[in-house]
């Protein structure tokens, strides 16, 4: 079937305003948002703009808005968004080209959390166990791939520009939860201030955004909890 | 972290009934204080003698400011029944799963407060004494 994409474009060095653009692809309903952006780049218009690597919802390259809503364009079908299909950049980030936006103070806050293990213990003669039930207390935080779908669905996000943001707390509570991990007092001490946990309105657009379905909202009010009792 | 995001873009984004419910908690939240800094205005009035509070306090017996006082107690109930489910829901992460339903629940409560005190307060209006 023909498939209308209204994609959103802007070059800053050459435009002075964001523009839409319309292009239309022969596209089957099982094919993703992703296979018509490529259709486009390689036959249509080459000077189209976006990124994307793995190319199976795994890298976390290609997340955009589609029809409103953050999402990635490797792991949505046609057939969930219909013969018109409007793309967007995330908002929130400066766009560098089209749909390419510049991440750095994502990542900037990302690294801020500490989204590493931290154990200065001496190492034991094997590896640092754990029982199957102390690592599911975080099971669900491992599955971030850092698309900043979430972060960058969040009203909070959009109106406060010093919050973190719910990608930032989900690596935060991936490693809060962890039992061999010793940086809690610290983490939460980022955390707890008024730009960490607390400025979450429990608004769920992160939630729903999540590609990799995490219970992003969850993970934030279990971090919220940890702050007001001290620790995990 | 972001850059600020205009309102108009942030209303064109699709979220879920949480979001719809976050927005009106922000509103309704206006509306309130806006509420409190005319009623600490008509108060201060008094300073300016009895007759000039009283003859203030007459324009809150018009039509206009009956329906608004309506607007108030909504947005004061709205405010309210919607920062307890938000209190809820933050306390007891597990709930995410009912987070719609919460909302509505939230709605379901709020009508069956409101709409009879809403008749009541506009019985006046209704009777044509105002």
């Amino acid at each position: 079937m023909r498939v209308r994409f209204d994609i959103k474009r802007y070059d800053p060095e050459k435009d002075e305003a964001p523009y839409f653009q319309n292009y239309e692809v022969e596209l089957g309903e099982t094919d993703r948002v992703l296979d018509g952006l490529n259709e486009i780049r390689w036959r249509q218009d080459g000077t189209l703009t976006f990124r994307r690597s793995c190319e199976h919802g795994i890298c976390g390259s290609d997340a955009m808005r589609i029809n409103g809503r953050n999402r990635l364009a490797c792991k949505t079908l046609i057939r969930e968004v219909g013969r018109r299909v409007r793309i967007e950049p995330l908002l929130g980030f400066p766009v560098v080209r089209d749909l390419v936006v510049d991440q750095q103070r994502f990542f900037q806050d990302y690294r801020s959390v500490l989204p590493f293990l931290v154990n200065d213990d001496p190492p034991p003669p094997r590896e640092r166990l754990q029982s199957p039930e102390a690592r599911r207390r975080f099971d669900d935080t491992t599955k971030c791939i850092l698309c900043a779908a979430c972060t960058t669905a969040c009203p909070s996000a959009w109106g406060n520009d010093s919050f973190l943001g719910p990608a930032a707390i989900v690596q935060a509570h991936r490693f809060i939860f962890d039992t061999r991990d010793h940086a809690t007092v610290e983490r939460l001490a980022r955390l707890a201030g008024r730009c960490g946990v607390w400025a979450c309105r429990t608004a769920y657009n992160c939630t729903m955004a999540c590609p990799r379905e995490i219970q992003v909202t969850r993970a934030i009010a279990e971090v919220k909890r940890a702050a007001l009792l001290g620790g995990p | 972290m972001l850059e600020r995001t205009s309102f108009r873009e942030g209303l064109r984004y699709r979220g879920g009934s949480s979001m719809w419910a976050w927005m009106l908690h922000r509103i309704t939240g206006l509306g309130v204080l806006l509420f409190l800094s005319i009623h600490i205005l008509e108060t201060f009035t008094l300073s300016f003698g009895p007759d000039f509070y009283n003859n203030t306090m007459e324009l809150y017996n018009t039509i206009f400011f009956r329906v608004a006082e309506i607007g108030l107690l909504f947005a004061v109930l709205y405010h309210a029944i919607n920062g307890i489910r938000i209190t809820i829901q933050d306390f007891w992460p597990a709930l995410w799963r009912y987070e719609r339903a919460l909302v509505w629940a939230g709605f379901v409560i709020l009508i069956f407060v409101f709409i009879p005190l809403a008749v009541w307060g506009l019985l006046p209006v209704f009777r044509g004494e105002l």
